[in-house]
């Protein structure tokens, strides 16, 4: 088991490299930061461009890029990151806010979506084929076919567009964290701000694990051990519980990490939409201005995260099951 | 799928109610309602889409009538002349709308088809050569299917657009064929893991060892022996494909990156972006029927899939 996480953890560190540095090279060419730079900053005298070329390690050819993009790996593990391209700004501080709102965004969205789905998914699998089934499964696959774009705009527009029309004022902001101009923290203003974007994120997680949880459940609960629970005697809420949930878990964890790029997708698009400051809107931002110097951290920081949670989806996976446990 | 399959019901008695497989996926898939109900509204829109000459009542960029100062025909709401209401420079939506998902089907339909035979092709070669080539693609697999879909499009649509001896292939990057290649280049992945593990499940079987003896080439084995095995689920995985593709090109559009397909036609993409300058204005025509038009699309074609995946599971006959 050690030997098995040890092994999928080595094989992480080549895998991070040649994926960033496939992502380097793509940025590169498809970018061209020096043309976007040079297109920002019209002005620029030779000696400024020469600097740039020299902190972002723009050099031409293979080799060059090879030798860019461990100068730039350098300067990123020392947090001696370039400059953005438009303002010439820190770009480690954006990020941060970005990624501080990202979470929390995110988080929220996740957690109560992933409450609720598996809640629905329960609900529904205990009782298939009925009225109930139908009605949640049929939800589900509208949910999963309404782009969080769709969603966003409909709930704009009655919530806020609408409802300024029909009650005087809007009911729920459908922009930013804070209300502009405002300063300090304000809890209240902020959970106000959230609701729009956290439902549309919710929507999309309920419908995704609703489906999952009931189609696990539904093969747990035709399996061969059921019967043998139940024939031990114990009782039908002792064996939905220990036996059922807990098995109709297992591959649920798997997906869950190894979903982590969708959801992450959903909230790209929902920030933009909402024009909430977080990792969506910053990536966005700078592809927009072609800004390399804050896309690489962004990609480097992404392909981490995916990564990461394909290794948390393994090991979850040979943990939570015995069967692959045992087998190693 | 091949009839002849029957003839060994046949040999062993059960002719009562002979039915090809063919048929029998067919009854699984009419028993799937919403599928079944999918199919007849996408139909309608299919048909719609092809005759929009007739179906349309103005051109796509006609205006229902000449704007006038005391009689201006922009952002006119839903009434007898204009259907579904008319956009910022007085077109027909209803008529725009059509025309719109001529464009989206289109590249729904191409886009998924292409990316099915790569990804059947590149699934097959890593299914029968094993070894480090199916390593490095199913890993590549992983990691392009664990990204967020716009991030990777957009890096990838960057890189397309950059490299300028691509561009006899590809198009410029504001063609419709531009957005077919990205999404053929985005889309084979799933596939191809799918058909990958088709292979593996079937390729020592004894049907294909037999073929083997016979001297069949690994193409003929690939096209005449697993494929049409496989066949059931690499449809599944393309009506999905053209769903996605759909929503994909719509996704690109609203955010500004879509295809802009000349003068002469338009997109879902382009509708759907539209609806983000309407939305403040309160024109609320400009952002429901573009949205349900989009939604009703690729839910149907998911239902589709849905029913589909029924159908060609013979596990299923008895249970539902």
């Amino acid at each position: 088991m050690l030997r098995f996480v040890v092994r999928r953890l080595l094989w992480a560190v080549p895998m991070v490299l040649i994926v960033t540095f496939l992502v380097y090279v793509a940025l590169r060419v498809g970018t061209n930061p020096l043309a976007s730079y040079l297109r920002v900053n019209q002005r620029a005298s030779a000696k400024k461009i020469q600097q740039y070329i020299e902190t972002n390690g723009l050099y031409e050819g293979f080799g060059g890029y090879l030798r860019g993009y461990f100068q730039w790996l350098q300067g990123f593990v020392t947090f001696d990151w370039p400059r953005s391209i438009k303002g010439s700004r820190e770009v480690w501080p954006e990020f941060r806010d970005a990624m501080m709102n990202t979470l929390r965004l995110g988080l929220t969205a996740t957690g109560i979506g992933i409450l609720i789905g598996l809640s629905l998914g329960v609900f529904v699998a205990l009782k298939p084929g009925g009225l109930r089934d139908t009605t949640v499964n049929t939800g589900a696959f509208v949910a999963i076919s309404t782009p969080p774009y769709v969603s966003a705009l409909i709930l704009q527009l009655v919530f806020a567009v609408y409802w300024n029309r029909w009650f005087g004022s809007s009911l729920l902001p459908t922009s930013g964290v804070y209300p502009p101009g405002n300063r300090g923290f304000d809890l209240f203003l902020m959970i106000k701000h959230m609701v729009l974007p956290v439902t549309v994120v919710v929507i999309q997680i309920v419908a995704v694990y609703t489906r999952y949880m009931r189609a696990s459940l539904l093969e747990v609960l035709n399996s061969e051990y059921m019967r043998t629970a139940r024939s031990k005697g114990i009782s039908e809420r002792r064996v939905l519980v220990r036996h059922a949930l807990r098995n109709a878990l297992i591959p649920i964890v798997t997906v869950a990490a190894i979903d982590i790029g969708a959801i992450l997708g959903g909230l790209i698009i929902t920030e933009r939409i909402f024009s909430y400051p977080g990792l969506g809107d910053f990536f966005l931002g700078a592809y927009d201005n072609g800004d390399f110097p804050q896309m690489m951290p962004w990609m480097f920081f992404f392909t981490l995260v995916v990564i990461f949670f394909n290794l948390v989806a393994d090991v979850s996976y040979a943990v939570l099951d015995p069967r692959i446990r045992l087998g190693r | 799928m091949d009839a002849d399959n029957t003839s060994s019901d046949a040999a062993v008695g059960l002719t009562a109610e002979s039915l090809s497989p063919g048929r029998m996926a067919f009854r699984r898939f009419v028993r799937h309602r919403g599928a079944l109900v999918s199919s007849i509204i996408l139909g309608t829109m299919i048909l719609f889409v092809i005759l929009a000459p007739f179906t349309a009542r103005y051109g796509v960029n006609e205006a229902v009538f000449k704007t006038s100062i005391e009689n201006p025909n922009q952002f006119l709401s839903p009434r007898g002349i204009a259907w579904l209401g008319t956009d910022d420079i007085g077109r027909d939506l209803y008529s725009r709308l059509i025309y719109g998902l001529r464009v989206s089907i289109f590249i729904g339909l191409a886009a998924a088809f292409f990316g099915t035979v790569l990804g059947v092709t590149i699934g097959a070669i890593a299914g029968l050569r094993g070894g480090w080539i199916d390593d490095v693609l199913m890993r590549v697999t992983d990691l392009f299917l664990a990204f967020p879909f716009l991030v990777t499009l957009l890096v990838l649509r960057s890189v397309m657009s950059s490299v300028s001896w691509l561009e006899p292939f590809v198009g410029k990057p504001t063609s419709i064929r531009f957005v077919i290649v990205l999404f053929v280049l985005f889309g084979w992945m799933g596939v191809a893991r799918l058909m990958r593990g088709q292979v593996l499940a079937l390729k020592e079987r004894e049907f294909v060892e037999a073929a083997r003896a016979l001297g069949a080439g690994p193409v003929r084995i690939v096209v005449r022996h697993l494929l049409p095995n496989a066949i059931g689920p690499i449809l599944v995985a393309l009506t999905f494909a053209v769903s996605s593709a759909i929503i994909g090109e719509a996704t690109l559009g609203f955010f500004g990156y879509g295809p802009q397909p000349g003068a002469g036609s338009t997109s879902l993409g382009k509708l759907v972006g539209g609806a983000k300058g309407a939305l403040l204005p309160g024109y609320w025509w400009l952002v429901v029927f573009p949205c349900v038009l989009l939604v009703l699309s690729t839910l149907c074609v998911n239902f589709i899939g849905d029913g589909l995946r029924d159908a060609t599971d013979p596990k299923l006959d008895g249970t539902r």
